[in-house]
């Protein structure tokens, strides 16, 4: 020892593992415009494909005419159902069971459904062509309103099932009807109703949003005819199930698939699914047999690849009268538009829904879920959640709060009483779950501690009656949240797509010189995996993050994974990483002991390398162990050192949070002022602090966008009105609040190392965060719930009505 | 949203985007900043065979002092408006609206001429413009002439520009010293149009206003001229009962579009609630 060994915090520095603020390695290329996009990729000859799509929401096809388009200079061919049928790829089948049309065949079901494909030398050509393309319509009636789907006279939307009295999901009740699933005793909690002191019931909507990544869906199929091979470069969330997928549908034998996500340019979901330009440019490739790029433009991605939500969520809960809950009941009407493409694992109709107890100790519960058909785009993808959780999140934390004004409660008090206990975990909710690790109490009481709660309500009391001496035209709402996620799916025990358990993948590969490669089965949309994976590999095994790169996304060099959605990441893919890099530091191990000459069990780690118990300077760095994998191993010992893993998770994991929102609204034009928003988090063990918080400040701002006006809507005929930028909400800096961060840790006890996931937890939480705001501010005048989105004309709609401009 | 096919052009005199436009005919239009007509091209609501580019005439740039007006060339960006001393000292309502139009980079493209010209109801400074009771100057195959902005606009997207016309410049007289002005403005995020904006021009002597101008943006098919509205205000000094009356009379000239920013009733109500707020702000301002 000298002066210059480094200390052992600057040895745990220098490897920047898990909890060390390490800066994004992937924004070096980001942030000076080289990431390499989809829409970036240009290869010789390439042609480019573009729709011809509905402009009714119900019609039927008569004809279609490519004559004129087929004249235009540069295009080359005009693709329609019937040119698919030819090989059998007029319709595809959806991740939730049903089938969808790739092209219109014989109708239209939704306003900019896909109808025709042009394939021309450039988009210019492609998009002239399009103008000539005569399509003639025989306009039917439609179904917008989801109320109105199960009508006894409603149109008939699915000509194709016709007949059919069930569906992937059970027996469907009506011509527009998908499934009914139901979970819980319906028996137990309708008794539970008959005895509370106090019941409350409640239609809470969540209406039809959209995830609107800033890169839009897109990909480049370019088919090899010596080869046999089929290669697509695509803005893939789970590239390997796309690879299974076109292997299925397309006959191609799986080995000659090559799917690449290049840089994905923000996915939340939308990028999860299969959509018929994948499917219409991969075979216009194999009929050009050259390549062929498929853009997606914004529009196009609004009104018709992947909405979120649509939930019409009729909430009970039933209680004593000092405020223990004693029953939940809830029926959703779960819009799913024209074709259920659901992207949920298989066995989940409704998504993990059924986490709709939320942070709450209820001792019996029943949900029943119908899904249903509208002409409207189909989808359904968890927009930045787990699967339909942030719909249930919002559903049982605006139901609390509307039970808490019912018993005159304070909502936080409420909340607190009826939390689950910190000992009660592993909890078993009501409706099935396990729930694995929490502490509520203490998140919630730091939350009230921090905004001093107490001072904010007092606050509140005062604007009150301010405002009813006609003093000030505002009101003043805190929106209390406490949110429960559900994530990481998932165990194979009862999480597939398509039949493939839902684990995920790490292979690591050290070099001799003490760096290494770590490919694994996610997918970075923008989560910054490249930074975080390192860092755990770090920690791990003792090589510094810097060492270590992270590749992921190219299917032929990565391991099977289920890609990176509902914040599954970190729980599955994270668990991979984890227990790759405990492969790799046993067999380092005896190649430590070996170099050493001692026993196995003689050694003991020391962040970044092994030494002899009791001997602190009998040492053998990870580096040093590297170079000797590569040199001399010991006899009989296989040279080398790498690993790969596959991670079947045993459970699930819960993060949860305590959010506050406080808002004034100014009654006279609706304006809201966000004054203050606090979100604390916690997912377990902390990776990367650092984006941990901007994931909590990107989560918060769509939930903002989601709560205070983002919608997708439709008018009574179906035409979208809500397809651009200009209508849709997309909060830009200026209209975002600032964001305060704030965790508890909790790890998870069946995580190797702990963690949880936190990408989505914003999105859920933020978003009853906000409604609640908007309705705590409104509730002293005497409404009770105000549905979203909460944007400046309903806020004075609601004031309105509430009887604030009486003379 | 890929524009069908057209030719470029790019004259280096008024003379001659005015040749070219009248030669070319109805399927020319002129180009300014591009940011209402751009995108009109790529959802092929508009489908010019030909752009006649404007930026390559210098004669259309500048600010300069005539007499007691200002003459603004009518390629001015909003960017190069927010730069100018002159601008600043005399008319800083024009200041204040153009803050308010959507972003530092439209700013820097987007031009006042095309702001004006265009006859989108959305656009902020038509009813700045007539106002301050400015006029444009049009050259086209013809000759020039000049014409109040309140005789400009006939309609959403109609003006009073005739084939082959080109608005070159916009002509304010100074308002008084010591005038009070507001332009208020609102809009659901930056760059949105108004769901409701009013302009407010007055000046005030003793406490009571003197003269008064007040005008409405996207409240209706044009921008509108709340004549009866600012009549109500003389003499006041905007009490209560007085800003009451002047939003009701503003009101009721009103006739705008539901849309995503809210239904008629709502954005008539705001409507007048901005007209409220301009007055009362421009008053405070006034000396």
């Amino acid at each position: 020892m000298n002066d210059l060994t480094p200390t052992r915090e600057q040895r745990t520095a220098a490897l920047e593992g898990m909890g060390c603020k390490r800066k994004r390695v992937e924004d070096a290329r980001f942030t000076q415009g080289k990431g390499n996009y989809v829409d970036d990729l240009k290869l010789p000859g390439m042609l480019h494909g573009d729709f011809v799509r509905s402009p009714h929401a119900h019609a039927r096809v008569k004809s279609i005419n490519s004559e004129e388009a087929l004249k235009v200079p540069g295009v080359l061919a005009v693709i329609t159902a019937e040119t698919l049928k030819t090989v059998n790829l007029a319709w595809m089948p959806t991740l939730a069971g049903d089938v969808q049309m790739v092209l219109a065949d014989g109708k239209v079901l939704f306003q900019n459904q896909e109808v025709a494909f042009v394939v021309a030398t450039d988009r210019y050509a492609a998009d002239d062509g399009i103008n000539k393309v005569v399509v003639e319509y025989e306009p039917l009636p439609v179904v917008i309103d989801p109320f109105k789907a199960m009508d006894k006279d409603a149109p008939v939307l699915r000509e194709d099932l016709a007949g059919k009295t069930s569906g992937a999901h059970g027996p469907r009740k009506h011509h527009n009807h998908i499934f009914e699933w139901t979970v819980g005793d319906k028996d137990l909690t309708d008794a539970a109703f008959r005895k509370a002191d106090v019941t409350i019931k409640e239609m809470i909507s969540y209406h039809r949003t959209h995830p609107s990544p800033l890169e839009t869906c897109q990909c480049v199929c370019s088919f090899d005819k010596i080869r046999g091979e089929l290669s697509i470069w695509g803005t893939f969330q789970a590239p390997h199930v796309i690879r299974t997928v076109v292997a299925l549908i397309a006959k191609i034998p799986e080995q000659k698939i090559h799917v690449i996500s290049p840089d994905v340019g923000g996915g939340f979901g939308n990028k999860v699914g299969a959509y018929p330009g994948y499917i219409c440019a991969a075979v216009a490739s194999i009929v050009t047999g050259k390549p062929v790029k498929w853009v997606e433009d914004r529009i196009e991605n609004l009104t018709a690849t992947s909405f979120a939500r649509d939930y019409h969520m009729t909430t009970e809960i039933a209680a004593t009268k000092d405020g223990k809950v004693t029953g939940l009941r809830v029926h959703v009407l779960a819009d799913h538009g024209a074709f259920d493409a659901c992207a949920d694992p298989s066995k989940w109709p409704a998504g993990f829904f059924n986490i709709v107890t939320g942070s709450y100790d209820f001792p019996t519960a029943h949900l029943s879920v119908d899904g249903i058909y509208t002409n409207k785009a189909p989808g359904g993808v968890a927009y930045r959640c787990s699967f339909r959780v942030t719909e249930a999140a919002y559903c049982i934390e605006r139901g609390m709060d509307i039970l808490a004004q019912k018993l005159g409660m304070d909502p936080a008090e409420l909340r607190l009483k009826n939390f689950i206990r910190k000992e009660q975990f592993p909890y078993h909710s009501a409706l099935g779950w396990e729930y694995d690790s929490g502490d509520y109490h203490t998140a919630m009481k730091k939350m009230m501690e921090t905004v001093d709660y107490a001072g904010l309500r007092k606050e509140q009391a005062a604007q009150r009656a301010a405002f009813k001496r006609g003093e000030t035209r505002e009101i003043m709402g805190l929106g209390v949240s406490f949110f429960t996620e559900i994530v990481g799916a998932g165990p194979s025990k009862n999480c597939d797509i398509l039949g493939i358990a839902m684990f995920d993948s790490c292979e690591i590969r050290l070099h001799p010189t003490g760096a290494g490669i770590a490919r694994v089965g996610t997918k970075s949309t923008g989560q910054g995996h490249e930074t975080t994976w390192a860092q755990i590999i770090a920690t791990e095994i003792g090589i510094p993050a810097d060492n270590i790169m992270v590749e992921e996304g190219n299917t032929d060099t990565a391991p099977y994974g289920l890609g990176t959605y509902g914040s599954r990441s970190t729980p599955v893919a994270g668990a991979a990483i984890a227990m790759a890099s405990r492969k790799i530091k046993a067999k380092a191990q005896m190649i430590a002991a070996y170099k050493l000459e001692v026993h196995e069990d003689d050694l003991e780690w020391d962040i970044d390398g092994f030494r002899v118990k009791g001997l602190p300077e009998k040492t053998m760095s990870m580096k040093d162990i590297c170079w000797a994998a590569y040199n001399s191993v010991p006899p009989g010992m296989e040279p080398g050192l790498e690993a790969v893993s596959y991670y079947d998770p045993p459970n699930m994991t819960y993060p949860f949070g305590a959010y506050i929102c406080v808002m004034n609204i100014d009654v006279d034009t609706g304006v809201y002022k966000i004054r203050r928003f606090y979100a604390l988090d916690d997912c377990g063990t902390r990776i990367n602090p650092m984006i941990i918080e901007g994931q909590v400040h990107g989560g918060l701002t769509e939930a903002f966008a989601i709560a205070m006006g983002q919608e997708i809507r439709y008018d009574p005929e179906g035409n979208v009105v809500t397809g651009s930028f200009m209508d849709f909400f997309m909060p830009t800096a200026v209209e975002t609040p600032h964001w305060e961060t704030d965790f508890t840790v909790t790890p998870s006890p069946h995580h190797p190392i702990g963690a949880k996931g936190v990408g989505e937890s914003p999105n859920v939480g933020g978003v009853p965060a906000f409604s609640n705001a908007v309705n705590d501010a409104f509730s002293f005048l005497g409404s009770t719930h105000i549905q979203m989105p909460h944007d400046y004309w309903r806020n004075w709609k609601a004031a309105k009505s509430l009887g604030v401009f009486a003379a | 949203m890929i524009p069908g096919p057209f030719s470029y052009h790019r004259p280096a005199t008024v003379a001659d985007a005015v040749k070219l436009l009248s030669t070319l005919g109805d399927e020319a239009r002129p180009l300014a900043g591009g940011h209402s007509l751009v995108p009109m091209m790529k959802l092929r609501l508009a489908t010019p065979e030909h752009l006649v580019d404007l930026h390559g005439i210098d004669g259309l740039k500048g600010i300069r002092r005539d007499g007691n007006r200002i003459v603004i060339g009518a390629m001015t960006t909003q960017a190069e408006l927010l730069a100018s001393d002159d601008i600043a000292k005399s008319l800083p309502i024009l200041q204040e609206a153009a803050l308010l139009i959507a972003d530092p980079q439209v700013r820097y493209m987007g031009t006042i001429g095309g702001n004006v010209a265009n006859g989108d109801p959305g656009n902020d400074m038509p009813a700045l413009m007539m106002t301050l009771g400015a006029h444009y100057r049009l050259e086209g195959p013809g000759g020039g002439r000049d014409i109040a902005a309140t005789e400009f606009y006939q309609g959403a997207y109609f003006t009073a520009l005739e084939p082959g016309e080109i608005l070159t410049a916009i002509s304010v007289a100074l308002p008084a010293a010591g005038h009070g002005y507001a332009y208020e403005k609102l809009k659901r995020k930056i760059g949105d149009y108004a769901t409701a904006a009013a302009a407010v021009v007055l000046t005030m002597a003793g406490g009571k206003v003197v003269s008064c101008a007040i005008g409405l943006t996207n409240l209706h098919e044009t921008p509108l001229l709340a004549t009866d509205a600012a009549k109500a205000v003389i003499g006041t000094s905007l009490d209560a009962a007085t800003l009451k009356k002047a939003a009701a009379a503003a009101e009721a000239i009103m006739s705008p579009a539901a849309d995503a920013r809210g239904p008629v009733e709502y954005r008539k109500h705001v409507g007048g609630i901005m007209v409220t707020r301009a007055l009362q702000r421009a008053a405070s301002r006034a000396k």
